[in-house]
């Protein structure tokens, strides 16, 4: 009896738990398809505001892909090849490298961006462009894109799969095409995803590096939120949600195989 | 080429674009930071000031606050879900994990949503009471936001030590005669420690240094973020404001290292 009442009280609490984060973010679905928030579902359903925020902002999210892409394209060539040297080197010069290209993770987005601005900000036309936004992400972004291929190099024996292919004649660069990058894929998947998803909602640099003719979707979210209607705004939120979910859910699945992996193993 | 010389080619592209524009921004700012009109008692202004001190003291206070009460709710919630399989707790952790992703921005939004002028909270109040009860735009507004997105992260990394705890500690504990309460507070509890002490690391440093949850409720929320942001672009002042995310830097990265030197694991710091 005691048990089944810790039980239910615990069970009670987790559900109050999962309905704070949940229900807001429902509230927010509903609102961008009501016809008038404040008389309620009522008033009717309709896409109105999701028209209304792709006529306003369309740009901000197609600018939000660019960003993201590129990010990816950039953190893949460069974070790859570095993860495997690392991964080889070893040694106390190798951690002292992870440890600094870990330190955008705990600098405060707005001191970065600051420090870029400084730096950078008297170069006219690299600052206007969206281009200063995807050197703030790619700063933000690697870490993650590092220490995923890292964490697969740690699990699979890298070396002798290295030093077979060098005993069979294949030179460095052909060893890291056809040996190391396939043996990595899952870490890179994993890598790649993490590093969409973040840039896509990136706002604390965005919003000190963005311009008014480079908006980013998050900078678009954080103007309607100032400025449009309730309705509008949560349409907007809806269409970050409908973009972001099918990122988390397959980080999820990935996630899961390689638990289910991991047992086998 | 020899595999020396392909490791340093392949370590070239990280080392540019680390020192451009990582190092580079980062020593500029610190050098910033000291060039202006008061010099080098910029940084000490941080803690001298009564203003910026109230508003370091502020922030402080509210990382605290929202770490603990998520470690509480996180190892509460974490716990249960991860000892008792029922119907529908997988659809719960979903729900528990799904604002993982959230930026800041939106998560602010949210709060709005549930304690703003049309929010939630007082549509319910006002029924009930008769009352609006309106809290987004204040300190238990962003105190709630910063609860929202800390809670996911924590649940995880709770929810994973669970996983590892080795049930014959508790098995011997039993067979000794200890109850439920003294099994939790003397075995289960110190060995979700480490694991407490980093996720709450990650939380703290990630209040600290959040600024689009205070951005979106308010602009005149007292905390270290928004006043760097306002004395950047409102009151241009560039030395002070570079003066002071030097100063956040630093508490939010000796924060996460003393968390990792407890428990030897890195995770980030987002939002």
């Amino acid at each position: 009896m005691r048990n089944r009442l810790i039980f239910a009280g615990q069970f009670v609490f987790t559900l109050a738990v999962a309905a704070f984060l949940i229900v807001p973010a429902i509230l927010s679905m509903v609102a961008g398809v009501t016809a008038n928030y404040f008389r309620g579902v009522r008033s009717g359903l309709t896409l109105q505001w999701v028209m209304q925020v792709w006529e306003l902002y369309a740009e901000t999210i197609a600018r939000s892909f660019a960003v993201a892409f590129v990010t990816l394209g950039v953190t893949l060539s460069v974070g790859i090849p570095a993860a495997y040297a690392l991964h080889v080197r070893g040694g106390r010069l190798s951690r002292a490298i992870e440890e600094i290209i870990t330190l955008p993770l705990a600098v405060p987005g707005l001191a970065i961006a600051l420090g870029l601005l400084l730096t950078y900000g008297g170069f006219g036309d690299f600052r206007r462009s969206w281009l200063f936004i995807v050197v703030g992400h790619i700063v933000f972004t690697l870490p993650f894109m590092v220490r995923s291929v890292m964490a697969v190099f740690s699990l699979i024996d890298i070396k002798t799969l290295d030093e077979s292919a060098s005993s069979l004649g294949a030179s460095p660069w052909r060893r890291f095409r056809d040996v190391i990058v396939p043996n990595a894929h899952s870490g890179i998947l994993a890598g790649s995803l993490m590093v969409v998803t973040l840039s896509l909602g990136e706002f604390n640099l965005t919003w000190m590096l963005h311009t008014p003719l480079t908006k980013t979707l998050p900078v678009g979210l954080a103007d309607s939120y100032a400025s449009m209607r309730l309705e509008v705004a949560s349409a907007y939120t809806l269409v970050f949600f409908v973009m972001i979910i099918p990122l988390l859910v397959a980080m999820q699945i990935l996630a899961d195989r390689d638990v289910r992996q991991g047992t086998r193993r | 080429m020899t595999l020396k010389a392909f490791v340093r080619l392949c370590l070239l592209p990280l080392a540019v674009i680390m020192i451009a524009f990582f190092l580079l921004p980062m020593a500029r700012l610190v050098i910033v930071g000291g060039s202006g009109n008061s010099g080098l008692y910029a940084y000490a202004a941080i803690l001298l000031e009564p203003r910026y001190r109230a508003t370091l003291i502020n922030t402080v206070l509210l990382a605290m606050t929202t770490t603990a009460a998520t470690l509480v709710i996180a190892t509460v919630t974490g716990l249960f879900l991860q000892r008792h399989r029922f119907p529908g707790r997988a659809v719960l952790i979903a729900m528990l994990t799904f604002p993982l992703a959230f930026p800041g921005v939106v998560v602010g939004f949210m709060i709005i949503l549930l304690a703003g002028r049309q929010g939630l909270i007082g549509d319910i109040t006002q029924t009930m009471f008769g009352d609006k009860l309106v809290f987004a735009y204040s300190m238990e507004g962003l105190f709630l936001g910063y609860l929202y997105f800390s809670i996911p992260r924590v649940i995880l990394t709770i929810m994973a030590a669970v996983e590892r705890l080795d049930p014959s500690l508790e098995e011997a504990a039993k067979v000794l005669g200890a109850g439920a309460w003294a099994i939790h507070r003397d075995v289960i509890l110190p060995a979700l420690g480490p694991a407490m002490v980093a996720s709450g690391a990650i939380a703290f440093a990630t209040a600290m240094g959040a600024f689009g949850t205070a951005f979106t409720l308010a602009t005149n929320i007292d905390v270290l973020p928004m006043l760097i942001y306002t004395e950047f672009t409102l009151a241009a002042n560039i030395a002070m404001a570079a003066a002071l995310s030097i100063g956040l830097g630093l508490v939010a990265w000796a924060i996460l290292a003393l968390g990792r030197s407890f428990s030897g694991g890195t995770i980030a710091a987002a939002g």
